[in-house]
Order: C-alpha cells, then structure tokens, then sequence
C-alpha cells in the first residue's frame, strides 16, 4: 500500500553460495590451527593483522570494488555471504572491516586518484585499518555541531580538537574525519563541515588517549588535534558541503548482517546448553527467537538485493537496523530467561554463563553505535511522511 | 455515545486517499491492480462498516468469481484461473489490507488441496479441514468420514469442504457438501466463523486417488502461509492508516505525527509491518519454488507465523494507541483490521505452537547445525 515499504524476496545467487562454502572451509582452517575460538573470541580484542591478511589473499576484502584498485568486482550478495559467515563465528575482523564496509567504498568515490591507487589495494590487502572521526564531546548524535576545526594553511588544512569514541583509533593508519571548515548557517544548520582523510601514523599533533569500555574493554579513543596537518589532496568531497555526501551509503552501512550478530554466539550456545530435549517453555523461546532471526535476516539480505539492483531502500535499512540492534540488544537476556533451569554441571555451562555475562555487558552499546534508536526511528518516521 | 457522524467526517479524507491508492510490491503487476480494483469497489472497509446489512456481500462474491480470483490456485484443466503460488499470495495480501470478510482465502486453499489431489475444483465458496496441527480425519473402508475439526473457517458460509482425510496408510483428498455436516458454530474476535465440524458418517461426493507428498501437516503448513499473507496486508494497511491520521489529527494545535512520542511509536510500527513483508514475501517465494513441504518451507512457515503473529499483536497495539478514542468505536475501520489481526494469529497454529515446534527441530538438529539452518538461500 502507500507506505511503500518493500522487501523483495531476495535469494543470494549460485556464486554467493559458492563462496559461502569456501568461506566456511577457511574458517573451519582458522579455528582448527588455533588463531580464534568462537566460543572465546567475543571477549577477545578481535585485532589479528595476520589473519587480515590471509583473508586479504583469498580476495574478501573489497570485494565489491574495481579490480584496479585491488577489488574483485563481484556483488554486494556475495560480499553478505563473507560478512555473516565471519560474523556467525565471531571472526577477528577489526583490522579490515571498517575499511571494508565504509571507508573504502567512500574514498572510492571521493578521494583523488593517486590516493585510491595508494591506499586501496592495502586495504584489499588486510594492511590497512580506518577509524571514523565524527563524534566529538559536543557533537554525538547531532552530528552538525561538531566543533573541530580545520583550517586553511599553506598547500593544506590544520586541525585543531578533539574527537571521541573513536573505535580503534589506537590502532588504525587512517581516519575519515569530519572537521568543521566554516560556520554553519541560518539557512542549512548542517552547511560547513568537510570530510578529510587523516593520516593516523605519520601525522604530527595528533594524540590518541584510551578510554576503556564498562567491560575493561579497550576498543574506543579520544583523539586529539593539534595543529595537525593535512593536506589539500586529502579533502574528500566538497568543501563545507560533507552532509550531502553522507545519505547514500547509509543504507549499506546500516542494513548488513553485523547490525544483528553481534551477539549471535550467545543464542548459539543456548541452544546447546538446552541440548536436544527441551521443555516446552524453552523450545518455544528458541523457536521465537529463530523465526525473529530468520526474518530479520530475511529483510537485511532483501535491502542489500535491492541495493545490488540499484534501488535506493533507505527506509528499509534503517529499520533493519533498528529492529536488529533490539533484537540484538534482548537476545542476552532472553537467553538469561530460557536457561533458568539448566543444570549447572552441564557440558558447555560455564562457557555459556561467560559469555552470558559478556554479552549481558555490551548490550547497552548496540543500540548506540552507528546511530541511536531514537535517531534511527526519526530517519524511518520521516519515510514514512511524518516528518 | 460519541457523535458517530463527526468521527467519520474527520477522519474520511485519509481513508479516502488510502482508498484511492494502489496496493503496491511489486510494481506493475496486474492480478495486484485488478484484485485491488475489485476491492476498492465492492469491499470498502468503511463502506461495510457503514452498511446496514450484508447486501454488499453477493455482488462481491460475484465479482471475485467472475475475475477467477476464488480459483487462483486452480491449474486451467481442472476449472481453475492457473495463477501462480506467488500471485495467489499476492491477492490474499491485498485482500488483508482491505480486511476482506468473504471466504475467498479458504475457497483459494479449497482449490489447491483439490487440485493438488486431482479432483475437479467446484464454483462456489469453500473451505477446508482439519486446520490444526494434530489433528486428523479419516476415510473408512466404507467409504464414509470419521472424525471433528475444530476452528474450521468461515464453515457457515461455505458451500463445499475440501477435507484431507487418512485411509489405511494413505492420504487422500475428498470433497464434502457442508450442509451434510454436523456444525457447531464458533465466532473469531472478528465475528467470522470458527466452527467445529463433525464429519461422522458423511459420505463425500468425490474422493481422490491417494496422494502422495500431502498430508494434513501440509494443509496446515499452507493455511498457516495464507494467514501470514493477510496478515502481512492488514498490518501494511493498519500502518497507512495510522500514518494518514497522525498528519491529520490536531492535538495541542499540530498535528499528532509532529510530536515525537508519536512518530516514535509509528516507526515501530513501520517495523512490524515491515518484518510482516519481508517473512510472507519470502514464504511465499518458497512455496512458489519448492517440490514439497521440506525442511526449507518448514522453516519458513513457522518463522513467519510466528513473526508475524507477534507483529499482529504489536502493530495492533499501536495502532490504537495512535487513534485514541475514535479508533475504539465500531463506526471506525479500525478494529476491521485489528479483531481479524488477533484472530488471525490463532489460525492454522499459533505462534507459541509453531515456536515450539520450531525450537524442538532447532534443538534436536543441535548448536552447530543453527547456523547452517538460518543462513541459507
Ligand atoms: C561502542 C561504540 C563505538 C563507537 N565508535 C564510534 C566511532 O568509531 N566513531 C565515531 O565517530 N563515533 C563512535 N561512537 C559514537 C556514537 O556514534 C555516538 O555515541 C552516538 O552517535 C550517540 O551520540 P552520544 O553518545 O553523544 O549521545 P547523545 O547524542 O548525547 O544522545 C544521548 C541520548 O539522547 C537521545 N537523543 C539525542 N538527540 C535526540 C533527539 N533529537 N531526539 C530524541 N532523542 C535524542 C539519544 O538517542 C540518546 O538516547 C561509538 C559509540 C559506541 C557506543
């Protein structure tokens, strides 16, 4: 009807399954010569340049990009494949995933050509880790009141702030940052920011502090700037006008398998610390979750069909989204619930009430990252005409 | 009493702009616009809220069998219109979204069991038995049936019931005169019948060959996708009209969708509605494709009935929430969809039924087959 919400009924492609199969042998390789475990590897950093790399050489990174640049040119269903297969084992991906999700595709579009000649194929490589500079102390989900500077200099621009959250800033070689170029205005509150790209490792003046997670986790940083330098070249897109860049992308960013297996290994071993003859309460709270599963995964392979054909769904994203991280962010303690009454002694038992309690404590970020529930549900109201 | 006729004249002009628009997945398909046509004429949820009587009902069924549409799933040579399982279920998602109070989804899965076995598909509306799990009749070797259904759909209104019934180790397919059979009349939340049928001693006037591949399972499994579908249009519906009436509704002088609390709930909405689609879409497409009822279709049928049965029950609720009082009230369409939404739920199994069944297969398969199970085609 009007609403116009659209989810066809995607199927991935004989070579999607194909590559699925490889997938899960090089996978299957990884664990069994010890460089992950799945049912561990949730509270482990998830940083493994080695492993970057050899998936690199399989060619899984970027996949989707030009072949000139280092890319395969195969399809964004191909790539959804090798992204849930990772996912659904908990995989070391950090190194590469951000890189391979968002910041690539964005220089691919935006950056000066020496520069995709250069950093690229690194990327497809599994060299090259990204961090994304956008929120700062006074900017998170208001986006357009980021506050730090650049500002012109001779043959570039000089940076002056501070970003926060920056996931993996103390590891990564380049940021995508957004920096404030001029004044917003009365007319567009969003005008005057500029998208840079940021050299994390040969750059003077830059500082990167930890801050550590409520889990003593240390993945997100304060990064700050002084009078750091970039350079002309690495303007990406139009001077004061990044928020026209920002809207395409957001459909891939936020529609794929990783908005709702972040927490996958919980359920998984739920439902071998239930075992094979559950009672009815528990066999009903694992077929509810199935079905939610199976048909949020459903949606989110449809909106990434629909992008491969060149339709633009990002309502349809956004509530992929949305209703993944809810999932997501429940799954702990409907998996608390259901295992009530199992017995402690039980095989997997303590490795589940480990990862319980893991998964219990990152809940709250899943529906943070990546743009808040509020924010998303005002992207879809606005779909849907309200706003 | 509220001022019924003030209501209605506040609340037309969104009604009238949904009814104007076109049911719209897949974009130039004609069975959609012509069902929708038909729909938009001759079952107007406001209209038949509004009507005295059950007048409108006649030219409607006529209308729906002239069209070919109650034979949708009939193939040419046994009488039928030979549309395909997709489209079928496109025109039940359409007829959803309009609340449809006709039998057409029962007389449409009549249509595939008969043809499935063979027989000659009658004119007229029907429906089907048993519709639950568990449930069996069977075919003595006197050639009479044996055995109750229980919740079996629009049994008043029905002419034929196409029944699946166990003779020895077989199944086969037979068709029964509705007026042979024992009733006892029972009422769903929205007033159509849920009856429970007694089929002792009746001797059917067709009885198929036995078929393989068909058992009572599979009707359930079929009925269990028809109700997604409807639901899947109600829920669609449901969020259109929420949304047309929150840019409408002036409360603390602006409209009630400008307030945030409010946009809020109809973005969830949009969500339940959304996963609605998505799980009947790809239901649909399974059943189109597949040989049989496998593991696959399994799958996807209690997946969606359950999902959908939980977005039934959300969307419902926020739904009204969004209407105030006037969506409370009888002359409002609402609850045309809401009542039909809770019953719908319960049909062909609920979702704690296909839940557990579902988590018992999970279970029994094991931790490391989940995986494998969920992330397929
Ligand atoms: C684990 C993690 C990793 C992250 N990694 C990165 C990263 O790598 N790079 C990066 O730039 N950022 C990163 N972030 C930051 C993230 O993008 C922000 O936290 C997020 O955008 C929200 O901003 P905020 O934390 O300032 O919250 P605020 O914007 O202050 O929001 C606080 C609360 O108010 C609500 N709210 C705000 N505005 C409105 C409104 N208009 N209407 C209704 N409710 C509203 C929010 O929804 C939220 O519930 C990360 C965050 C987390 C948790």
């Amino acid at each position: 009807m009007s609403s116009a919400i659209q989810f066809d009924p995607i199927r991935l492609p004989p070579e999607a399954e194909a590559l699925r199969v490889e997938v899960r042998a090089f996978l299957r390789e990884e664990i069994d010569a010890g460089t992950f475990d799945p049912v561990t590897a949730p509270y482990r950093e998830g940083f493994n340049p080695e492993f970057s790399r050899r998936v690199g050489d399989k060619g899984w990174i970027g996949l989707t990009w030009p072949k000139k640049y280092g890319g395969q040119e195969r399809s964004f269903l191909e790539r959804y494949v090798v992204t849930e297969e990772f996912r659904a084992v908990t995989a070391p991906t950090r190194v590469h995933f951000t890189a391979d999700r968002q910041s690539g595709p964005v220089l691919i579009k935006y950056a000066p050509e020496h520069i995709k000649m250069d950093i690229l194929p690194r990327i497809t490589r599994g060299e090259c880790c990204f961090c994304i500079g956008m929120s700062e102390p006074g900017s998170g989900s208001d986006l357009f009141a980021a506050s730090t500077r650049a500002t012109k200099s001779d043959g570039g621009w000089l940076i002056n702030g501070a970003k926060v959250w920056t996931s993996s800033a103390h590891v990564a070689d380049y940021m995508i940052g957004l920096f404030r170029t001029s004044a917003s205005t009365e007319e567009n509150r969003r005008h005057g920011l500029t998208s840079f790209l940021v050299d994390m490792k040969n750059t003077p003046g830059i500082t990167v502090n930890p801050i550590n997670h409520m889990t003593g986790f240390h993945e997100f940083n304060e990064v700050v700037f002084e009078d750091a330098f970039v350079p002309d070249d690495n303007v990406l897109g139009e001077i004061d006008s990044a928020w026209k860049q920002a809207t395409s992308e957001l459909a891939y960013e936020r529609s794929g398998p990783e908005r709702f297996l972040e927490t996958i290994y919980i359920l998984t071993e739920l439902v071998r610390t239930i075992g094979d003859k559950p009672d009815k309460r528990e066999a009903e709270g694992i077929g509810r979750l199935v079905a939610q599963l199976h048909t949020l995964r459903r949606m989110s392979v449809s909106v990434n069909g629909m992008l491969q054909a060149g339709k633009e769904p990002t309502l349809e994203g956004s509530i992929v989204k949305d209703m993944g991280t809810q999932w997501e962010q429940k799954l702990p303690q409907r998996a608390r619930e259901l295992s009530a009454f199992v017995d402690e002694n039980i095989g997997n038992r303590a490795n589940f009430d480990e990862l319980l309690r893991f998964a219990t404590m990152i809940a709250p970020k899943l529906t943070i990252q990546g743009g808040t529930t509020e924010v998303l549900r005002g992207i879809i109201a606005r779909g849907l005409g309200l706003r | 009493m509220v001022n019924a006729d003030a209501c209605i004249a506040r609340q037309s002009p969104a009604i009238d702009r949904i009814r104007e628009r076109k049911i719209n997945m897949s974009d130039d398909n004609i069975i959609i616009d012509a069902t929708t046509r038909i729909f938009q004429d001759l079952c107007d949820p406001q209209t038949i809220t509004n009507a005295p009587d059950d007048s409108w009902k006649a030219p409607l069924w006529e209308a729906l069998e002239e069209s070919g549409l109650t034979q949708a799933w009939t193939p040419d040579d046994l009488g039928g219109a030979g549309a395909t399982i997709v489209d079928g279920f496109d025109v039940l998602r359409v007829s959803g979204a309009f609340a449809v109070p006709v039998p057409l989804a029962e007389t449409l899965l009549a249509g595939w069991l008969l043809s499935k076995a063979g027989l000659i598909v009658p004119q007229g509306a029907m429906t089907i038995a048993p519709a639950r799990a568990g449930e069996h009749l069977t075919l003595g070797d006197d050639g009479t049936l044996a055995g109750e259904a229980r919740a079996i759909p629009f049994a008043n209104e029905a002419e034929k019931i196409a029944v699946i019934a166990r003779r020895g180790e077989s199944s086969v397919v037979a068709l029964v005169d509705r007026a042979s059979c024992g009733i006892a009349e029972g009422n769903s939340l929205a007033g159509e019948a849920r009856s429970t049928v007694r089929f002792d001693g009746i001797v059917p006037e067709e009885v198929s060959d036995p078929v393989e591949g068909l058992d009572e399972e599979s009707l359930v499994q079929m009925g269990a996708a028809v109700r997604a579908a409807q639901m899947a249009g109600a829920l669609q519906a449901i969020l259109d009209i929420s949304v047309e009436y929150s840019k409408e509704r002036v409360a603390f002088e602006r409209p009630i969708g400008k307030f945030q609390a409010v946009q809020h709930n109809l973005a969830r909405l949009g969500g339940e509605a959304a996963a609605a689609i998505a799980a009947s879409g790809s239901l649909a497409d399974t059943i189109g494709r597949a040989d049989g009822f496998d593991d696959q279709v399994f799958l996807e049928v209690a997946s969606a009935k359950i999902r959908i049965g939980e977005a039934a029950g959300e969307g419902a609720a926020i739904a009204h929430q969004a209407h105030g009082a006037i969506g409370f009230t009888a002359e409002h369409i609402l609850h045309r969809f809401t009542t039909r939404l809770w019953s719908w739920r319960d049909d062909f199994g609920s979702e704690s039924v296909w839940a557990v069944r579902l988590g018992e297969m999970v279970a029994s398969r094991g931790a490391d087959e989940l995986w494998p199970l969920v992330a397929t085609q």
